[in-house]
């Protein structure tokens, strides 16, 4: 079957950040994206969960994307003026898609 | 005095409090599902809302209702400027820290608050309805004193329209005020048409309530190592001085027994839920450990224990009630 290259993003934010994100990925001409609850980990300001989070300003979310590559450096733009002070990670990976007209 | 803070301690409220906490401390695995948890502090939100406004429609409209809430939204600015002073002098924390603990004690827990309503209504004392609307006031001033205090130490501080718009219309707020409105447009009879839902069992979803938060404050505990001793004695008196701060505001307004523990248990509280959110927006440089520790792990527990008894038997001593 055919298959055609794409990018897909990944970004973990604080959830308090999550929708100054998506709007920024839409200024970005990013209008597809997915959110993905995140039930605990651990990073360098130690170990964290999910549970009993009764703060808005805690806890984290995924926000996942899959875009055409020639979208990805307006897109980091975008992104990284949200996340540059807040704690977060972006990973970009190379992927295939079935239908690129929907990207 | 010591009557009623045994009475407190043994109360079912407080005794679930205290059995998350140990559960929590002892790494069980009980838990209140999240969706859960969310459901009653909805709850909990809207019959004290209801409540108020019933209340308020009932006795009428007090000429120091305009009053009231002014004095708390001068307490919740000029509180972190008390904070921040104490915590310079009790603890070598960060000025930046230091400022968004402020931030913290200046706002408001509404648990705290609705706690401390009954155990105003199982001592037979009344308030005035409108210290609903006083708890919402009270609630975002502080965060502009916090920013202010970080802006004065080069600190880069990041507040836009969106924040301000989740700060001033969050949830808690808009459902808090929303119920003190339908209460006071229905009044009683409204209040008497939904009295099984939201009065008779109130304290019973407040147990649970409280259950999970002594589970969130005993989690937090674990993680207390990040305070240093200073801190955590500063998590201790500053709820006195706010206390102090808000019997002085309480006695000035001439407000009833019931309103001036309200007031000093308003000013005694810390938040978190609105300005911790705020603070990681603002201040992303800022420690989430310190701030939400002490104000939950710490703070609270000591207010819903020894802090409520306290300011009641106080507030009787002074208002002769």
């Amino acid at each position: 079957m055919q298959t055609h290259k794409a990018k897909r993003v990944e970004i973990i934010i604080e959830r308090v950040m999550e929708r100054r994100l998506t709007e920024a990925m839409t200024r970005a001409d990013v209008t597809g994206w997915s959110v993905l609850p995140m039930l605990g980990g651990s990073g360098r300001s130690g170990e964290w969960s999910r549970e009993g989070q009764i703060s808005r300003g805690t806890g984290l979310v995924q926000v996942v994307c899959i875009i055409r590559p020639e979208k990805l450096d307006p897109l980091l733009d975008q992104v990284f003026s949200v996340v540059e002070r807040q704690i977060g990670v972006v990973s970009v990976c190379d992927c295939e898609i079935l239908r690129a007209e929907r990207f | 005095m010591l009557d009623l803070a045994a009475d407190n301690l043994l109360s079912p409220i407080v005794l679930s409090f205290v059995l998350g906490l140990f559960a929590a401390l002892a790494r069980s695995d009980l838990s209140v599902p999240e969706a859960v948890a969310k459901g009653i502090s909805l709850y909990l939100l809207f019959a004290i809302g209801f409540k108020g406004g019933a209340g308020v429609a009932a006795h009428g409209l007090d000429p120091r209702l305009a009053a009231t809430i002014l004095a708390g939204l001068v307490l919740s600015f000029a509180l972190p400027f008390a904070a921040f002073g104490l915590l310079r002098v009790l603890s070598g924390m960060s000025r930046i820290d230091a400022a968004a603990v402020a931030g913290h004690y200046g706002s408001i827990s509404i648990v705290t608050f609705v706690a401390a309503t009954t155990l105003l209504a199982n001592a037979g004392l009344t308030a005035e309805g409108y210290m609903v609307a006083v708890a919402a006031a009270m609630e975002a001033p502080a965060i502009l004193s916090a920013l202010w205090l970080l802006s004065r130490g080069d600190g880069n501080t990041k507040m836009d329209s969106d924040l301000w718009r989740e700060i001033l219309l969050n949830g808690s707020i808009v459902l808090l005020l929303g119920a003190f409105v339908i209460g006071m447009a229905t009044g009683q009879d409204g209040l008497d048409s939904i009295a099984a839902f939201i009065v008779s069992p109130f304290q019973g979803v407040l147990c649970i309530f409280l259950l999970d938060m002594g589970l969130i404050a005993g989690r937090g505990l674990r993680s207390a190592g990040v305070l240093d001793r200073g801190a955590v004695a500063f998590g201790l008196v500053m709820p006195l001085v706010g206390a102090l701060a808000g019997l002085g505001a309480g006695m000035l307004l001439g407000l009833s027994t019931g309103g001036v523990m309200l007031m000093m248990t308003l000013s005694a509280s810390a938040s978190y839920i609105a300005v911790p959110a705020a603070m990681r927006v603002a201040v992303p440089e800022a420690n989430p450990s310190i701030y939400l520790t002490l104000s939950l792990a710490v703070t609270f527990p000591f207010n819903l224990t020894l802090g409520l008894p306290l300011y009641l038997a106080v507030a009787r001593i002074m208002t002769g009630g």
